[in-house]
């Protein structure tokens, strides 16, 4: 274990935060709010800090495995959650450290679960930081800097694997640099044309920019207590379709921008999360109608929903707490299953899910015919073994990780709708669960201990699992 | 440059690692998904699962905009076609390793021009071929030539009882009267160019350059015996033994080559008439003594085991052998064998490897930079560039220690129409010349470059 390169890259990643703090920074000084002094306080321990470890820990090599891919990865979001919620605690506007922690950790990991009872009376500044983080998070910081700074070596791939999510990462470019840096290309390049389209509908420039950070990483922090549902259909479509667009494995946005259309249509996960969000959203139609006023109002409401717990990101324009049972059934399925791989969403992954029942088919088929070989195909090629045992295992990690945390929740007496609700939401990064967690509640009422399990779980989710797994086991650390 | 390596073996990850450090983009195709997680683990490049003759695994590659596409799987006929796909899908450049002695000369030429390809190499061809080079000048490690053979560079090692030791290399060149450069030294690993206060140590390897018909009287001065290989015993006849036997037998040197394989043995006793075959066990000690390993002038272990090649060749210098030449295919195993006191080892990766990347520099030459000859020395530490001259040269008429040269780069040859210059410091560079530069820590790619 390479533990100096680790902390020297972590130190690293520390220095990078400081210089995206100043973003608010700058926010706050615009609108000349007090919190400035708080938010630049903050850059300068995160400066402070990565710079010493930078500065200390010198490494004899700089060579990094895969296990040391996925302890920096892990490391380094719990060091920015750590670091990044010291503004909200510094000015008080989130007294309790733990609840600023909270809402930091929600705010990187893209989950958009908050503690706040009242958004509206923060600060500009914070508000900004708050949504600014899951913009970060959604593409993850460790690929913004292998895209920004030179000189990544041939190792950076380990990196990059861990941090970003799908059962199989691939490179677009021969180079981990190219490659991370095109993602985040087109990553602002869609940000600022939904910026563009919620101007150009009469959103307020910050509020735009808030959104269009917070639909960008899947995340779901606004500035407005009911979310979403104030704004007019217009602008609620707006963010229907860019959910739906920032959920989509983001190689098929390479593809079409190297004119590969053919290759791009072939993407078979596409046509899955399509086909899962159009059937959803025609179910839960027909189950809300008596509920809205016209069938046009009830497909907005039902596409606007699927689109926001499909994608992970965790926006609402009304309170789905109140829907029957049914659509509240599929909303919960959805949680589970995410985005696409590749995307900013959280989520078990479409490609996941579908190679899963693809599995289970082949388990039956063999019953049926014991001597039978069958090959699983998914993306127009055979899955290859080493892959499905992965996603297999995955699976029954998740499903453990579900359950550990939905047992300590439990220990803090709520209902078991809202428990297993709040597990699903902030494990799978969506936000707003069901009952007492639900679109129009939030996170405060939970003792510390929960709200602590609860960002383990967010970041458990994000970076799928086994970073923080491995970080956590000793036996990462041992000299041997 | 954008460049595709079909095939990732031993040959084709070596070609790899070495092309990615010279910056080119690259794309890695093998059909074993094992090997290809791997590559993708090591190295920074993309990574295709596929075979190299499908147009959809070529294509997913970027075969149609690549500059370059070098094929290395097994098979020569697979290589052979997967460069002809490669190059009609629209690739700029492709080459194809073809190994099979069956293709010679004539058929080669004939399946280049009609299957478009820009070059084959044959790994084991190259490597027979450097063998035969030192075995006609024993006493060097390495020998490269540059500019029609008027100037060779050779790879020395100082031993304890040379004259060279302990001497101030400013007196070197006042004490010996033949014209020559030591032009590098590696010391533990490191590698530098020497001012006049350097002195030499024993076991420190050289480079020297100096005219072809210096190098006999340098020789001769460093007290050294010199003598061409008139009998040498080959063990292995691997397709290296065969290409140097080949060789050998044309040049008129005596060759025995022993095989444990009868039917190799056999094989070989149609193809080489003129060498002596034996069939036996090449690690029996006895079988060697008997056949007269002592009284050989050179003892080359070219068995396809490298853990096999360097015991026999320490075997074969305890019995007094002249020259010893020990195939080591694995890296690791080469920095031991060197530690040991092995002076000549050779490896038919590196030596491809080497090969490609001079082919790749000359590629970029019609993108700006004007390489004639590239030889990677020291374990790739140095290189040694020869460039011709053009007009545009900012520095033509300025004498060598006028000349503000960047760390790390010395002229260590100049030639002039007919005439090989070893430069001191008053000498010039004019327009026409062929210089040969050694470059060590730094990369250079025209001759302009070398000026700070």
């Amino acid at each position: 274990m390479n533990r100096r390169m680790v902390f020297k890259t972590v130190g690293t990643m520390l220095m990078a935060e400081a210089a995206l703090l100043l973003l608010p920074t700058a926010v706050a000084l615009i609108y000349r709010e007090g919190c400035v002094v708080y938010l630049l306080a903050s850059a300068l321990i995160a400066l402070a800090a990565g710079w010493a470890l930078w500065r200390f820990c010198k490494p004899t090599s700089d060579l990094i495995y895969a296990r040391e891919g996925f302890v920096t990865v892990a490391l380094t979001w719990l060091a920015l959650s750590a670091v990044g919620a010291l503004p909200f605690f510094l000015s008080r506007e989130i007294p309790s450290y733990v609840d600023a922690f909270f809402e930091t950790v929600s705010g990187f990991t893209t989950t958009g679960a908050s503690i706040l009872t009242d958004v509206e009376a923060m600060s500009r500044g914070l508000q900004f930081w708050r949504s600014f983080t899951h913009w970060v998070g959604g593409m993850g910081i460790l690929v913004f800097v292998i895209a920004l700074v030179p000189g990544a070596n041939d190792r950076s791939m380990h990196i990059l694997r861990a941090e970003m999510p799908g059962p199989v990462v691939g490179k677009l470019l021969p180079r981990a640099r190219d490659t991370a840096s095109i993602l985040y290309k087109i990553y602002v390049g869609m940000t600022l044309l939904e910026i563009a389209l919620l101007l150009a509908g009469g959103m307020p420039l910050f509020e735009s920019v808030v959104h269009a950070f917070g639909t960008a990483g899947t995340g779901g922090f606004g500035v407005k207590a009911d979310s979403i549902a104030s704004y007019s259909p217009y602008l609620q479509w707006v963010i229907t379709v860019f959910m739906f667009l920032f959920g989509v494995n983001f190689n098929l946005y390479y593809l079409l921008l190297a004119r590969r259309f053919k290759a791009a249509l072939q993407s078979s996960e596409f046509w899955y999360y399509l086909g899962i969000v159009l059937v959803s959203v025609a179910l839960i139609s027909a189950n809300i109608l008596p509920l809205c006023k016209n069938l046009a109002d009830a497909v907005r409401l039902s596409a606007f929903q699927v689109s926001s717990i499909m994608t992970t990101t965790g926006y609402a324009t009304t309170d789905f707490n109140l829907w029957p049972e049914f659509s509240k059934g599929i909303l919960l399925l959805l949680m589970m299953i995410g985005a696409c791989a590749g995307s900013t969403g959280g989520g078990l992954k479409v490609s996941r899910a579908v190679m899963l029942m693809k599995t289970i088919g082949r388990e039956i088929r063999h019953l049926l015919h014991p001597r039978s070989v069958n090959a699983v195909r998914f993306e127009g090629k055979p899955v290859d073994g080493a892959t499905l045992k992965g996603v297999s295992s995955y699976f029954a990690i998740y499903m453990v990780c579900t359950v550990t945390v939905y047992m300590l929740l439990t220990l803090d007496g709520f209902d078991l709708e809202t428990n297993l609700s709040a597990t699903f939401a902030c494990f799978n990064n969506i936000g707003p669960g069901l009952a007492a967690v639900g679109p129009t509640a939030n996170y405060f009422a939970y003792n510390p201990l929960s709200k602590v399990v609860l960002s383990l779980a967010m970041l458990l989710g994000r970076l799928e699992i086994f970073p923080l797994l491995l970080t956590l086991s000793p036996a990462t650390w041992m000299k041997r | 440059m954008k460049i595709v390596i079909v095939g990732c073996g031993k040959i084709g990850k070596t070609i790899l690692a070495s092309l990615l450090a010279e910056g080119h983009d690259i794309v890695a195709v093998d059909t074993d998904p094992d090997v290809i997680s791997e590559i993708s683990n090591i190295y920074d490049s993309m990574c295709v699962c596929g075979s190299g003759t499908d147009y959809d695994t070529l294509a997913e590659a970027g075969a149609e905009k690549a500059d370059l596409v070098v094929t290395c799987t097994k098979s020569d006929e697979l290589n052979m076609l997967s460069c002809f796909i490669a190059g009609k899908m629209g690739a700029q450049h492709t080459i194809a390793r073809i190994r099979n002695p069956e293709y010679n000369a004539q058929s080669l030429s004939f399946l280049r021009q009609h299957l478009a390809l820009s070059t084959s190499f044959n790994p084991d061809l190259i490597a027979a071929q450097e063998l035969f080079n030192v075995l006609k000048l024993p006493s060097a490690d390495k020998i490269e030539y540059f500019s029609r053979r008027s100037f060779e560079m050779i790879e020395l090692r100082v031993r304890e009882d040379s004259p060279f030791c302990g001497v101030r290399l400013s007196d070197l060149r006042r004490k010996y009267p033949a014209k020559f450069l030591i032009c590098a030294v590696q010391r533990g690993g490191e590698v530098t160019i020497p001012g006049g206060d350097f002195q030499l140590q024993a076991d420190d390897h050289i480079e020297v350059t100096a005219a072809r018909s210096e190098i006999q009287k340098l020789m001769r001065a460093m007290g050294i015996l010199q003598k061409q290989a008139r009998s040498v015993m080959i063990l292995g006849a691997s397709r290296i033994g065969y290409y140097l036997a080949r060789m050998l037998l044309a040049s008129g040197t005596e060759v025995k080559l022993i095989d444990i394989d009868h039917e190799r043995c056999q094989q070989m006793s149609e193809l080489l008439p003129g060498a002596v075959v034996i069939c036996g066990d090449g690690t029996h000690q006895e079988l060697l003594l008997e056949e007269g390993m002592r009284s050989m002038d050179a003892f080359c272990a070219l068995t396809g085991i490298d853990e096999q090649n360097i015991l026999i060749s320490f075997y074969a210098s305890s019995q007094g052998v002249p020259k010893v030449i020990t195939k080591v295919n694995q890296t690791k195993l080469t920095g031991i064998a060197d530690k040991l006191g092995l002076d000549t080892l050779i490896s038919s990766r590196t030596v491809s490897s080497n090969v490609l990347t001079r082919y790749a520099r000359a590629l970029q030459n019609s993108m700006g930079s004007n390489v004639e000859t590239l030889y990677r020395l020291m374990d790739g530490k140095a290189e040694a560039l020869e460039f011709r001259v053009e007009a545009d040269f900012p520095a033509l008429g300025v004498p060598l220690k006028e000349m503000k040269l960047k760390r790390g780069i010395l002229v260590s040859g100049i030639s002039r129409g007919r005439h090989a210059l070893i430069p001191s410091g008053n000498d010039v560079i004019q327009a026409g010349d062929r210089v040969v530069v050694l470059a060590a820590g730094t990369r250079i790619d025209k001759l302009s470059d070398i000026l700070q």
